[in-house]
Parts: structure tokens; C-alpha cells; sequence
């Protein structure tokens, strides 16, 4: 015989009813002929029905086998035939194992229910509608207000139904009696655990779908890839065009000049980058700066001058580190210091406790704080706010150029690393001193202590390649 | 919809046997077909995502620089953030500075053979280089060209056998090290002090890539083991590995977003691994590609990924297709490193044919 397999479940579902192949090996072992559960052909009414199996003995069968007592062996036993694996002969509505007599048998892979699993409504009005022609008004109350359900919402194909079932009713008819009888027990059962008589517990039953599929995620993942690529396509100088042009190419710089890190005017290139996310902003010393400015404006600066110190604490030298621990705890993170930080009371707890021993990493939890703050509430606004609007139109946007001969002879050497490092180092001691005076000076006056030193910005970590 | 077919039954032994196969093969089939089921969830892969991402069109890519200088084998090289300075090692005992857009060099020698990693500091103004003296150390530049600098020299990390690789962190006050003795290790560079050792591979580490993240604390490293390993760097523990190359791991590099990476291996492919996904989402190879690859990069997009490979040639391949977009000859023996620059507008090679050149 053949048949086709179809399995429609989603990952998500069959995941969910995994119990369904885990039976598996037990289910061989029931049905060995050897070492299996005693069965014989039984009498029922006129016909012999064959492999036929007694409650009691699946019970003392599984009892034995997993060295349990007959409560668990009935209960195991009982979720076999719940989920439609072996059913009852008589009685055939109650999905349980009777620990008496009670005539059962297994049921055929074909009506398995991991063969399509879950089951299709069509199946069942094929079922119905074949039941239906057989006698009518056999069908029972559930059944027939199914049937006329599926009915209404199938009409357009009702006649492929009523032909599939009068299909299924004559090829039946030519079986030889006693197997047309096992046929119809075993799909009779099939439909009980699959569209059960209300009232009844199913084991089909698994609740809601989970709507966060682990595996779905991986999708995301790699179309989080195909984003990035799509955002910064128009920044790469290997897919689109360097404005005024590619120094390598054409030997001129200005494209370097324009896109040094404290620039004055930026390009609207750079400052479009700022908006792709919270860390490109970040990690451009002018994107920076700019935040820094509006910030200011906002009486919130401490929260970047915060989250620097904590880089400059990670990554900066082992020997000042408890020294540098100490003087962020007195500036941000005190009762009363000059630049407070608001954080929760259980970051606060456990940086405080923290920094009794403090490490590189002890100011992790308070410094992710803030920069998610700063992320989902700050960076937004920034975006907003007429300190970034002054500065997109202020914006530069070069035009191409693409000279060639004459920009090879004009090169000169740039300026050396070292030098750059020291005009940075003398750019931030301006800025430092002018940075949010007026909430040191207001905070002093209430405590009438003497100044602390203004906070030293560390170095700016360069953005990643 | 179920066939209408309905299986026949016979004599009650033969129906018994029929029954019991059945179940055994069933069993089989259906075990196989869940593992399958998962298995197509689990691989969709990159280029099967990027099915509607429009192709790339032609690639002029050429020799923008010839730099020649080093006398032998060019061994590493890394950029400076000013995305037109460079540092190079070599075989026989320099590291050589180069301001490469002028063609000027500053060398510098060094007591051991085989430098074969190389680094420069975030700030510009310190390199960093050891080999097969199995040490690290740190260079402070000077705006003397005249200046000795190997008598400033700071040793910060010693291992028990040749350094493969090293890169600074965040900052000039901190390196991080791979070497042949199967760890990966990070520096104070002050004191010289460990800060944290990374112990997982069973076999020499070759190479190594800081994460871009935002919150910058992981780092992956790969191996002879042929294992690709993601680290934290606070804990020291290996938080993720990838076991899929056949072959020794030479070169390991972060997409510029920090969602994946790309590692190029003796085994001749380039692949890349979704870190959300934590599997391998792609393989880039070709059947008339045979021979090692020495080192990988990304442009800035990450659209393209560029590989030196042994066979003294580049390819470049569309990150999101799967495909190969160019190959570059021009170098006279194996390339041996590969690095893009910071703002993405050039990438440099080196070779054993002795130069550096500069792609754009």
C-alpha cells in the first residue's frame, strides 16, 4: 500500500506536541510478538477482531517494563490512548486504560497522528459526509453541528468532499467484512482524540501558540545583515561614489580634510551616519560632541560624561584604575555629588557594593543603564532638537571632482598622529572647563563644600573599522 | 489532504509483521523527517535571504600604491586610524612605518625573526608587534624620524610560544594577543600585567577581532583547531564556538555591525557565522579556488568581503549572494595579510613577494 506523508506542522507546533515521537520506542517494544503485550483475536458481537489487547495486561506490561506500580503504568498507559496511539474497543469514547478486561488495540500508523498532525478540516468532512451516506442520522449532536459548519465554510468545494467520500464508502464496501470492521474502529477512534465530543480532555490540546519562534529569529537575523548592507550601500567607497572623491583614486584629499574627526562643518554623509544608530553617533568624535552640546542644553550632560569615565575605566591603564573607581563614584554616583546620575535603586545597590572591590567591569551594569537612557530617550530627541537641525544645514556636501594629473603633484604629508593627539588633548581641557558649570556651582552653594576638579572626558575610543 | 487509499488487511500474521515493519520504518522515517524539518529551518541561508537584494555591477579594483621596501617576506600589517598611515612586519626583523599616500617610511628593527603580527594604537601614535619571540611589545612613535625607537620599547606580553596576532582595545593602554601556545591573552600595557587569560582551543591561535558592539566586551579568535571561538572579555569564558572549516583558521574579522563574522581557512573557503543565529550562514568557495586563505576584511557596508588567498591572488565576494564579484592578480607570491582602511576606501595586501599594495 501507499501513501503520501504530508507534514504540514509547523517547526512551532510539532515542537510543542514532541511527546507525539517520544513514544516511539516504547510502542515497538508493546507490539513485539516475543516480548510484547499479550494479545490474542477476540470475539466481539460476530466478528473476530484480531490483536487484540486486555487493559490489565497493558498495564502489568508497562508496570513491569519501567519497574512502576500500576497507578503510574495506568496513567502512562492512559496517555497512549489519549493521544491516540492504542484505543479502546468498547467504550470507545472514553480515551483512558481500564485496569479490568477492557478490550484494546493499536492503532495503524496510518492514523497516527504524526502523520499530518494538526488534522485537516477537510479530512474530517470527508469523514463525515462518508458517515453520512452510510446511515443517515448516525452522525451525534457535536458531529452533526461540525458537519454543517464545515459545510457552510467548505461549500465551495463540497462537491470534491461528497465525491472523496463516496470514493472512500465504495472501496470500502468491496473489503471483506472483518477488516471493514477494524477499519471503521480505527478510524472512528483516530476521530475521537482528533475532534473530541465537548467536555472531553484532548491531548491535541497545547495551548496557545508561542509566538516567539527561537528558529524564526534566525530569518531576522540574517535580514538584519541584508539591512545593514542596504543602509550603509550608499557609504561605501567600494559601491558608490567617494564625494569630492576617493584620495586613492585621484590623489586628492579633500575628502580626508572634510571628513577629519573635530571638524567644524561635517558632511552630510557623516552626519546622515549619526542617524543610523545611537552607536555611530557615538563613535564619530563630532557626532559626539554634538550630542554632548545638546545635552548640555538639556541639564543632562552628566550622563555622557559618565558613560565615558566608564570607558575610560575599562579600557584604560590597570594602576589608576582604583583611583579613577573612586573619583566616578565621588563625582556621579554619591549622595550629593556634583554630577549625579539617576539610576534605579538596584543598579545603584550593586554598583555601590561593587566598588568596594572595584575591577575594570564594576561599573557595567550603571554604565549600560545609562546608555540605553540615552539610546531609547536622549538620542531620539537629539534628532529633533535645533542643535542637530543647525548642524544638517550647516551640513557640507562636496561635489565631485575628479582630477587627476594635477592632484599627484600637490601632495604633501599629512599631519603626524602624535600632533593630532595633542591638539585633541588641548581641545578637550577647553572643553571640560566650560562643561555644566552652572549645576556644579548650584550644587556647591547647597553644600558649601569646595569644588571638586572638573571631570577629565577621556579619550575619545575611535570607531571600530 | 490524506490519500483515500486505505491499507488492506490479511491474515492476521501477515497483517502482525506488516504492522511491526511498518512501525519500524515509520519510526525511522519520521525521525529522520523532524530532524529534516528542523534542519530547513535552521538552514536558510544567507543568500537564499538576499534573493531580492539587487546584484552588484562591474568592479574596477587595481593597484592604486606599490610599496616596496621591506626586502622580504611581508608578514602583517594594520592601519592607523588617520586611514592613510600604515604599519608593517616582515620576516626579517623590521616593522616598517608608512606614510603610505606620501611613500615615506620610517623602520624600525627588531631583535627576532618572523614578526608576524602587527598593530597600531587607536591614538596613532604607539605600534605594537612580536613573532616567534613569543612577546609583544609596544612601541611609542616619535615625531623624530631620527629617533631610535627600539630603546623606548615597552615588553608587555609574554606567552610560552610564537605570537600570532595582537590588537589594542579601545584604547592605547590595553592589547590583546593570540598565540601558537593555544591561549589568547589581555595586557595591561603599562605594567605588562595579565588582565585576563582565554583558554578553549586545543591547538596554536592565529588570529583575532574585537567586536564592534556597542557595549564592546567579546572578541573572537580562531585556530589550528580549525574552531572558531567568541570570548568574553570580561569573564574569560568562551561564550560561543563554531566548528564547521576543515582546516586550520588563519583569519577571523567582525562584519562592521558586529551581528556576524567571516574566517578564511586553509581548507580554501571563506565563511560566515550569524552570531544570533550562532550557526554558519554561508560559504564562500569556488572549485578552481584550491589553496589557503591568509586573511579576510569587509568593506564598510559589508557587502563585500575581500580575501588574500595563497595562491597570490584576491577574491572578492558579495557577502549577501554567496558569489564572487572579482579576483585581483598582481602579487608575485602568497598574500599574506589583508586589511581594509578605516573609512573603507582602500584595502592594503601584503605578500612574501617582499610589497604592500594598496587596492581601491
Amino acid at each position: 500500500h501507499t501513501h503520501t506523508h504530508t507534514h504540514t506542522h509547523t517547526h512551532t507546533q510539532a515542537e510543542r506536541m514532541y511527546c507525539m515521537f517520544s513514544c516511539f520506542p516504547v510502542l515497538l517494544e508493546m507490539q513485539d510478538l516475543k516480548t510484547g503485550v499479550k494479545s490474542q483475536p477476540q470475539r466481539l458481537v460476530i466478528t473476530t477482531i484480531p490483536h487484540a489487547i486486555t487493559g490489565e495486561d497493558i498495564i502489568s506490561w508497562l508496570a513491569d517494563r519501567f519497574q512502576v506500580d500500576t497507578q503510574e503504568a495506568r496513567s502512562f498507559g492512559s496517555m497512549l490512548v489519549a493521544l491516540g496511539y492504542i484505543y479502546p474497543l468498547q467504550d470507545h469514547k472514553r480515551l483512558v486504560i481500564k485496569p479490568d478486561a477492557s478490550l484494546y488495540r493499536f492503532q495503524t500508523p496510518y492514523f497516527w497522528p504524526t502523520q499530518q498532525w494538526p488534522v485537516e478540516d477537510t479530512d474530517y468532512a470527508i469523514y463525515l459526509a462518508k458517515r453520512n451516506i452510510r446511515k443517515k442520522g448516525i452522525l451525534e449532536l457535536h458531529e452533526q453541528e461540525h458537519y454543517n459548519r464545515l459545510h457552510k465554510w467548505m461549500n465551495h468545494k463540497w462537491d470534491f468532499i461528497v465525491m472523496q467520500a463516496k470514493e472512500q464508502y465504495r472501496a470500502a464496501k468491496e473489503r471483506k467484512k472483518p477488516d471493514r470492521v477494524v477499519f471503521d474502529c480505527q478510524e472512528r477512534a483516530y476521530w475521537v482524540v482528533h475532534r473530541p465530543p465537548p467536555g472531553t480532555v484532548s491531548a491535541m490540546d497545547y495551548g496557545l501558540d508561542r509566538l516567539i519562534d527561537p528558529n524564526a529569529d534566525e530569518v531576522t537575523g540574517e535580514s538584519l545583515l541584508v539591512k545593514y548592507c542596504a543602509t550603509y550601500n550608499s557609504h561605501d567607497p567600494f559601491l558608490s561614489k567617494c564625494l569630492p572623491s576617493n584620495p586613492w583614486l585621484t590623489d586628492d584629499v579633500t575628502y580626508w580634510t572634510l571628513n577629519m574627526p573635530y571638524v567644524e562643518m561635517p558632511t552630510k554623509m557623516r552626519v546622515e551616519r549619526w542617524t543610523f544608530s545611537f552607536a555611530e553617533l557615538l563613535s564619530d568624535p563630532r557626532g559626539r560632541n554634538d550630542f554632548r552640546l545638546f545635552l548640555k542644553k538639556e541639564f543632562s550632560g552628566e550622563n555622557l560624561a559618565f558613560w565615558e569615565s566608564c570607558e575610560d575605566l575599562k579600557w584604560g591603564e590597570a594602576a589608576t584604575m582604583s583611583e579613577k573607581a573612586e573619583h566616578i563614584y565621588k563625582t556621579f554616583l554619591a549622595r550629593g555629588a556634583p554630577r549625579w546620575i539617576n539610576i534605579d535603586g538596584k543598579t545603584m545597590e550593586i554598583t555601590v557594593k561593587g566598588l568596594k572591590h572595584p575591577h575594570r567591569y564594576v561599573l557595567d551594569a550603571a554604565q549600560t543603564h545609562i546608555y540605553m537612557l540615552m539610546k531609547k530617550d536622549s538620542y531620539g530627541r537629539y534628532q529633533k532638537s535645533p542643535v542637530f537641525k543647525e548642524t544638517v544645514k550647516k551640513a557640507i556636501c562636496p561635489e565631485e571632482d575628479a582630477q587627476l594629473e594635477q592632484n599627484a603633484k600637490k601632495r604633501r604629508p599629512s599631519l603626524s598622529p602624535i600632533i593630532l593627539r595633542q591638539m585633541e588633548q588641548e581641545q578637550r581641557a577647553k572643553m571640560a572647563a566650560t562643561v555644566d558649570i552652572t549645576q556644579v556651582m548650584s550644587k556647591l552653594s547647597k553644600q558649601r563644600k569646595e569644588a571638586p576638579p572638573p571631570p577629565c572626558p577621556p579619550p575619545c575610543p575611535p570607531p571600530k573599522k | 489532504m490524506r490519500s483515500p487509499l486505505i491499507p488492506e488487511m490479511a491474515t492476521q500474521e501477515v497483517q502482525l509483521n506488516e504492522t511491526l515493519t511498518h512501525l519500524k520504518t515509520e519510526s525511522e522515517t519520521l525521525k529522520s523527517k523532524l530532524e529534516d524539518e528542523r534542519a530547513k529551518l535552521h538552514d536558510v541561508e544567507l543568500h537564499q535571504v538576499a534573493e531580492k537584494v539587487e546584484g552588484l555591477g562591474q568592479f574596477v579594483m587595481k593597484t592604486r600604491r606599490t610599496l616596496k621596501g621591506h626586502g622580504n617576506k611581508v608578514l602583517c600589517m594594520d592601519w592607523c586610524k588617520d586611514k592613510r598611515r600604515i604599519v608593517s612586519s616582515s620576516q626579517v626583523t623590521h616593522f616598517m612605518l608608512l606614510k603610505t599616500f606620501m611613500l615615506l617610511e620610517h623602520a624600525v628593527t627588531m631583535p627576532c625573526t618572523w614578526v608576524m603580527a602587527c598593530a597600531y594604537a587607536p591614538s596613532g601614535c604607539a605600534v605594537a608587534c612580536g613573532g616567534l619571540d613569543n612577546k609583544c611589545s609596544v612601541y611609542p612613535l616619535s615625531l623624530d624620524k631620527n629617533e631610535n625607537l627600539a630603546a623606548k620599547k615597552k615588553s608587555v606580553a609574554m606567552h610560552t610560544n610564537y605570537l600570532s596576532a595582537c590588537s589594542f582595545t579601545n584604547s592605547d593602554m590595553q592589547i590583546l594577543t593570540s598565540s601558537g601556545d593555544g591561549t589568547c591573552a589581555l595586557w595591561d600595557v603599562e605594567s605588562g600585567q595579565l588582565l585576563q587569560s582565554f583558554h578553549g582551543h586545543a591547538a596554536d591561535v592565529l588570529c583575532l577581532d574585537l567586536a564592534p558592539s556597542e557595549t564592546g566586551n567579546t572578541f573572537v579568535s580562531g585556530g589550528c583547531d580549525k574552531k572558531a571561538n567568541v570570548w568574553d572579555m570580561r569573564s574569560g569564558q568562551c561564550i560561543q564556538s563554531f566548528e564547521t572549516h576543515e582546516s586550520d583558521i588563519n583569519s577571523v574579522r567582525y562584519y562592521p555591525s558586529g551581528d556576524a563574522f567571516a574566517s578564511g581557512s586553509d581548507d580554501a573557503t571563506c565563511r560566515l557565522y550569524d552570531l544570533r543565529a550562532d550557526r554558519e550562514v554561508a560559504i564562500y568557495s569556488k572549485e578552481s579556488i584550491i589553496f589557503g586563505v591568509s586573511s579576510v576584511d569587509f568593506s564598510l557596508s559589508g557587502r563585500l568581503l575581500f580575501g588574500g588567498y595563497n595562491d597570490y591572488t584576491i577574491n572578492v565576494w558579495d557577502v549577501l549572494k554567496g558569489t564572487r564579484v572579482s579576483i585581483l592578480f598582481g602579487h608575485e607570491n602568497r598574500v599574506s595579510t589583508l586589511r581594509v582602511s578605516p573609512d573603507g576606501t582602500a584595502f592594503c595586501t601584503g605578500s612574501w613577494d617582499h610589497t604592500l599594495r594598496i587596492w581601491a
